[in-house]
């Protein structure tokens, strides 16, 4: 059934159980809009931008990250925390050589906590699919052609480790600030789909 | 938790198709791939979607495009549960 994954019933089975926790003055409403909002008012690309630009900038940094995101992630004051338990985050670094595009192949498994809402490409059935046996024609749709012999990683967040790239460092930004690289990075180029 | 498989390790998938909810998407079913890491240990996800806990480590495994599709030159990183996985 991996192919029909969906989050519907479970979906009800959670609208349900908060009707019944709020009907037992378990649980305030109120008090879960805020927190839900808290998070998301929290969970914007401009974290994963402020990630990729100390990792240009910070080679120790860089290497804790590829290492152990998790473990870098507080130097910024960021986490995977947020949801119910914290996330591992993997990231995959790009280079010369080797290019990284990340799908969630059974739903939408997405690092909300550093890239914000999933754009609703990314969890399109199209995108989810043809991404994983033609990527290469995927990010042609995107505008981003890559030359012939770059090699291609998916990385399918199929189970419970999220992803996010780190793109290149565009050339010509010797003298930019860690402020001014941050503005540089887009959010595609955190998935995958764009250079930076 | 002791691990059944190592970094470099050869490895074939599932082909079963099971009727519950399941981590091991279809097109990479009875494929052969290489183990790249481990990704931690995680209650499997087909136990826990019945409300039962039983964690085991959980594998990267890297396929060639060519095992998985029999086209293209690229791979696709997975995260598979041991029970998912054999001797290739």
């Amino acid at each position: 059934m991996s192919d029909d994954h969906d989050d519907s019933p479970i979906a009800a089975r959670v609208r349900e159980l908060e009707a019944v926790l709020e009907e037992k003055g378990l649980l305030d409403a109120a008090e879960l809009d805020r927190a839900l909002e808290a998070f998301a008012h929290k969970a914007t690309p401009a974290n994963g931008f402020r990630v990729v630009a100390r990792a240009w900038v910070d080679e120790e940094f860089k290497a804790k990250l590829l290492d152990d995101a998790n473990e870098a992630l507080p130097a910024l004051g960021l986490s995977m925390g947020g949801g119910l338990q914290v996330q591992r985050l993997h990231v995959v670094e790009n280079t010369e050589k080797v290019h990284n595009v990340v799908v969630c192949t059974l739903c939408s498994c997405y690092p909300i906590a550093l890239l914000g809402p999933s754009p609703t490409w990314y969890k399109s059935p199209a995108y989810r699919s043809k991404v994983v046996s033609h990527p290469r024609e995927v990010l042609e749709q995107f505008g981003f052609e890559l030359p012939g012999d770059t090699e291609i990683r998916v990385w399918d967040a199929n189970a419970e480790s999220r992803y996010m790239v780190l793109p290149r460092r565009p050339e010509g930004t010797e003298q930019l600030s860690e402020e001014e690289l941050a503005r540089l990075v887009t959010r595609n180029g955190l998935i995958g789909t764009a250079a930076v | 938790m002791s691990e059944r498989f190592r970094e470099s390790d050869r490895v074939r998938t599932s082909t079963v198709d099971p009727d519950h909810h399941t981590r091991l998407p279809n097109y990479a079913r009875g494929r052969v791939g290489t183990v790249v890491g481990g990704d931690g240990v995680h209650p499997l996800a087909d136990l826990r979607a019945q409300g039962v806990e039983r964690p085991q480590p959980v594998y990267l495994v890297r396929f060639t495009a060519r095992e998985l599709f029999g086209h293209g030159d690229h791979t696709v990183t997975l995260s598979l549960w041991e029970d998912y996985l054999s001797d290739e």
